[in-house]
């Protein structure tokens, strides 16, 4: 196995109180992994700390064997919706242009293969009818298939989504499913926080399985066992059965 | 025309160019829903100005510039640490930061002696922009004639080389600014140093600020940096766009206003002209309340 994202005794904290405690974790390359775990188990905290945004206490970050600073661009980061500022003056397509910043820089000027790429990321997400709508009109669903076409925009070897499924229809699940998958086969890497322990077997490979540490990783076939699920959520578990079905 | 270009023109200009620079700050600061950090800067550099003026005992742009964005920054720091080491909510932060220095700058006012000099609180407050006349104007060709522009009022090249630095680095910094104000966790992901940005941002906003604040009054200020960036966020839905309409709205505001506070009192059978800086102000307002009732994008959008 490849490993696109190592983490190794990754620690954090907010205040006084340790958010992931020693976290060690292997991200395979070319592989799409679901981090699981209950509320307030350090997964959206995790991507946070590997992507800078979140000091670390201790430990060990690499990402295609490299350290953070110089494998920026290789990284695209889809944040939870929250995070954003709906009311900001922009339109859909200027979103999707966020994702060339690195390309462009400062000054660097918008040229028709610019926006073509622009345009073909939202076809990709199948919101090319919506360009020029401002962003904060749009359904859930729909911001967050900007979001993912963005994060295509960057053309990105390592896919960090933070809950891209959370409060969003049916169709984009399938959607935005779709292309992580494409991702997946065109040989990217995607890492997903994942809340639906009953569609974890059908969409993703590996899993990591954690509450505030590392309980269990691996292939879903092998990591994604009702005691491995036992272990992470502890009593608070009522999908355990339901959980268990999507065990391969 | 003479009359025109003794007593009007230099007014005008300068408060066109402060209301537009502080009108373009104030688009990112309102987005950043930190509008109150107009306000907020434009009394903490009061203690910034007259510790300036305590150390170098004039009245000179330079040391005030230098002490009001200094006294802005550690008040921004300030803002921060109340924030962080307080627990409490940054409109609270910010309020209780900026009247503390106010209220410092105003007894530090008092205890200096600045009888020799026009620096005390009324003064702050609505400025002299009447006053910045140009006596050494004759007719149109001095408009061309180095030694009459010589003896421009030194507010108006002040004003002017400050609307220049303020211009040059929004455009610079335009995409990087757009990109943090508008989803803080993207920018930081991709290295943009978001935190150094919302410094730079605040710095700038001061400088500005205490330009304008010298040249007319605080209240100017406070208003320019809200209303017109407010108004041209009802016009349209894109950041160009919303900024160029705030310039427009900053302008027609200072042109207005100065024609309105001289010459409608008399309309109403008034004697005396009322004060330009407050019917600047009051303009902008109005605009604001025109954008509320008329502007296109005024349906706030909601998130679906």
């Amino acid at each position: 196995m490849t490993v696109a994202l190592s983490v190794r005794g990754l620690t954090v904290a907010y205040a006084q109180n340790p958010a992931i405690t020693a976290v060690d974790a292997d991200f395979a390359a070319g592989a799409m992994t679901a981090i699981i775990g209950p509320n307030g188990a350090g997964k959206s905290t995790l991507l946070r700390a590997v992507l800078g945004l979140v000091p670390r206490r201790a430990g060990e970050v690499a990402i295609f064997g490299a350290p953070l600073a110089r494998v920026r661009g290789r990284i695209a980061y889809v944040p939870q919706r929250a995070s954003v500022d709906w009311d900001f003056p922009t339109r859909v397509t200027d979103v999707v242009q966020m994702g060339l910043y690195r390309q462009l820089g400062l000054l660097g000027r918008v040229h028709r293969r610019h926006r073509a790429l622009a345009e073909d990321c939202l076809a990709r997400v199948g919101m090319a009818d919506y360009a020029t709508r401002q962003i904060g009109q749009l359904s859930g669903g729909q911001q967050q298939r900007v979001f993912l076409a963005r994060a295509l925009a960057q053309e990105a070897d390592l896919y960090l989504l933070d809950e891209p499924f959370a409060g969003v229809d049916a169709a984009t699940e399938t959607a935005i499913i779709g292309v992580l998958k494409g991702l997946r086969d065109a040989g990217r890497t995607v890492v997903a926080v994942h809340h639906d322990l009953a569609t974890v077997a059908g969409y993703f490979d590996r899993v990591l399985l954690m509450n505030g540490r590392a309980i269990a990783q691996g292939p879903v076939a092998t990591a994604f066992t009702p005691d491995a699920l036992q272990a992470t959520y502890g009593g608070r578990l009522a999908l355990a059965p339901t959980a268990g079905q999507g065990v391969a | 025309m003479t009359a025109f270009l003794q007593l009007s023109l230099t007014p005008l200009l300068i408060g066109a160019l402060v209301a537009a620079t502080c009108a373009l700050v104030g688009n990112f600061l309102l987005l950043r829903r930190q509008a109150l950090l107009g306000d907020a800067i434009s009394h903490v550099v009061l203690p910034g100005i007259v510790l300036a003026f305590v150390i170098t005992g004039a009245v000179a742009a330079a040391p005030m510039l230098l002490g009001a964005a200094a006294v802005a920054v550690a008040a921004v720091v300030a803002i921060e640490a109340v924030k962080r080491l307080g627990r409490v909510e940054p409109g609270a932060a910010m309020g209780v930061v900026f009247t503390t220095f106010f209220a410092a700058g105003v007894l530090l006012l008092e205890q200096t002696d600045t009888s020799a000099v026009h620096l005390d609180v009324e003064h702050a407050l609505m400025g002299n922009l009447e006053s910045l006349v140009w006596f050494a104007a004759t007719g149109p060709g001095s408009l061309i004639d180095p030694a009459a522009l010589a003896r421009l009022p030194s507010e108006l090249p002040r004003v002017a080389a400050v609307a220049v630095v303020v211009v040059a680095l929004c455009w610079l910094f335009w995409r990087p600014l757009a990109l943090a104000t508008f989803d803080e966790g993207f920018a930081r992901s991709i290295g943009i140093p978001v935190t150094a940005l919302g410094f730079g941002l605040v710095t700038v906003a001061a400088i500005a600020a205490v330009a304008a604040f010298d040249a007319v009054g605080s209240i100017i200020v406070i208003a320019m940096f809200i209303c017109p960036p407010a108004a041209a966020r009802l016009m349209t839905d894109r950041l160009g766009r919303q900024v160029a309409w705030s310039v427009v709205f900053a302008v027609v505001s200072a042109v207005l206003g100065y024609m309105l506070a001289g010459y409608g009192p008399l309309w109403l059978g008034a004697q005396d002209a009322v004060s330009a800086a407050g019917m600047i102000a009051v303009v902008s307002g109005v605009i604001l309340a025109l954008a509320v009732r008329f502007g296109p994008c005024r349906g706030a959008p909601r998130r679906g």
